[in-house]
């Protein structure tokens, strides 16, 4: 699974090689995108993580022991509606049931609710209409 | 009483005609009954607007001063076909730019239709009449000389559905196929698609006008891989690809709402092509082909999965269209490839310019083949000379 989250290191464990752990031993494939450091302040580092579910399991324990702060970011998928040409290419790949067609106009209908992220229906659209967001709500 | 394209244009012109589209006239021969469908209805008019691979565009681009024959050409990093004269080219809709992957000549199609700007660079050879070697300046399609489309395979009467039976998951022209028979897709718009409203293609023809990317356009030839060998159901629907259909249109005209570039993930680019075709009601057996249903219009279902796609079941676009349907007793979701929702558009636009006397009927000026089979490439070594 991948996951983007926001890591909250308190001042005390800034100096803690954490993301080497999380690398290390618990086999994450990290991509830092984007670090804020102030000295004797919480430290934060917005990260996108891959990991099989176990590791990310483990990796999560981990986290909560060396007592870093965990604020995972919502993932939204978002479809570019006013250019989609309701092929319904993407409701075939669609297992969930999130994407589906509306069968008298023949329109695609999307319940968020129901999607898994699966991420196939990005791959799917022939026009690249589908994106997967990133909200930040750390601040609301 | 049989009635004539020329009578139907009559009607036409004086604003008389009675047109419906494919999906308008099954209603009201379920309703009212074929008989009457004969009788009131002149014209039906039909549409599809799925991914065409082979479609592409020709263009002449002028002459500079000094002139180049063009040898090489390059359109956006996309190469175009030059072996054709001095500064004719051919733009093919799944050419792939040689910088970015997910660009190729269905872009530089939308590019042209839209009046963009696009890069071309080409070499030649240099010769006594056109001495220049290389160019490399923008064009766009009002600052080029012809620009057309002509599409070698369009608008398949029926296609196969698919589905994988193998481990693993494929991405194919049909789309992304999930493992385990975890998908099917269907390509044809069924009861609304121009060659399924017309079986035995009798008002269909090289020369009939149609409605090509948002203008007019003509069928030129029958399209490659022609098959009329294919089995047909008791409706004489071919179950499976048969009939094809060469078009040409002047993409200069063209919207770019009807046609669109497409990437297939791990397949490559392709072209949607809007395409709509009128069926002139010349007489009961054209009412009742019009009238033809989902429920009685069946394709095969092939194993994209195993050697030789093979078939493994016969289904029908209600079945298909109706979003799941079961295979070794587990239900399938279906999902289309072509959008029935512009479709049904293009149908619309279609009855509209016919209602209002903009968009006459045509005469074929010939038949399609009456007989024509798929061959197969043999791998052979050595040839004859
Ligand atoms: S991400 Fe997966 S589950 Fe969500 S809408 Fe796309 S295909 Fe459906
Ligand atoms: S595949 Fe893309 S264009 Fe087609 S229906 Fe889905 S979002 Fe719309």
């Amino acid at each position: 699974m991948k996951e983007r989250f926001i890591l909250g290191f308190p001042p005390e464990c800034s100096d803690r090689p954490i993301t080497y752990h999380l690398i290390k031993d618990y086999r994450f494939k990290v991509n830092i995108l984007r670090a804020e450091i102030t000295p004797g302040k919480e430290g934060r580092l917005l990260i996108e993580a891959e990991a099989d579910s176990k590791d990310f399991e483990r990796g999560m324990d981990f986290l909560r022991r060396e007592r870093v702060l965990v604020y995972p970011l919502k993932r939204r998928l978002n479809i570019d509606l006013e250019r989609c040409i309701h092929c319904g290419i993407c409701t075939a790949v669609c297992i969930s049931g999130a994407l589906d067609m509306e069968r008298r106009n023949w329109q695609i209908t999307f319940n968020v609710a129901q999607c898994v992220g699966c991420e196939l229906c990005i791959k799917a659209c022939p026009l690249r209409l589908i994106q997967l967001n990133f909200l930040n709500n750390l601040n609301g | 009483m049989p009635k004539t394209i020329d009578e139907i244009n009559k009607k036409i012109k004086k604003g008389e005609a009675v047109v419906l589209t494919a999906e308008e006239v099954k209603e009201m021969a379920s309703s009212s009954g074929i008989k009457e469908v004969a009788k009131k209805v002149d014209v039906v008019t039909t549409a599809t607007f799925g991914p065409m691979c082979s479609s592409g565009a020709f263009i002449n681009f002028g002459h500079t001063r000094p002139g180049i024959r063009m040898a090489k050409i390059w359109l956006n990093d996309v190469p175009a076909y030059a072996g054709l004269a001095a500064v004719d080219a051919y733009i093919g809709a799944t050419e792939l730019s040689e910088t970015d992957p997910n660009y190729g000549g269905a872009h530089i199609i939308e590019d042209l239709i839209k009046g963009k700007d696009i890069r071309l660079k080409a070499i030649g050879t240099g010769t006594d009449c056109y001495p220049r070697k290389t160019v490399e300046t923008y064009i766009n399609k009002d600052n080029i000389n012809e620009c057309f489309l002509f599409n070698p395979r369009n608008a398949y009467q029926n296609y196969n559905a698919a589905t994988n039976s193998s481990k693993k998951t494929l991405y194919t022209y049909m789309g992304i196929l999930l493992p385990n028979f975890g998908n099917v897709t269907y390509s044809t718009t069924g009861e609304l698609s121009p060659l399924l409203n017309d079986p035995g293609l009798r008002t269909i023809g090289i020369g009939t006008r149609i409605f090509l990317g948002g203008t007019q356009g003509y069928v030129a030839w029958n399209g490659t891989q022609f098959n009329t060998t294919t089995a047909r159901n008791r409706k004489g629907i071919p179950i499976g690809p048969s009939a094809t259909l060469a078009l040409i249109g002047n993409l200069k005209k063209m919207k770019p709402e009807y046609i669109k570039p497409a990437i297939f993930e791990h397949y490559g680019i392709s072209l949607f092509v809007g395409i709509g075709v009128p069926i002139p009601v010349l007489d009961q057996e054209i009412a009742r082909a019009v009238s033809i249903r989902d429920r009685k219009i069946e394709t095969l279902l092939c194993d994209y999965g195993a050697e030789g796609h093979p078939p493994i079941a016969r289904v029908s676009y209600e079945e298909l269209k109706s979003g799941s349907i079961v295979i070794n007793n587990r239900k399938i979701k279906t999902g289309p490839l072509s959008s029935i929702y512009v479709a049904r558009r293009i149908a619309k636009v279609l009855k509209r310019w016919i209602v209002s006397g903009r968009f006459l009927l045509s005469e074929p000026v010939a038949p399609l083949p009456r007989r024509s089979r798929f061959k197969h490439l043999i791998i052979r070594k050595g040839g004859k000379r």
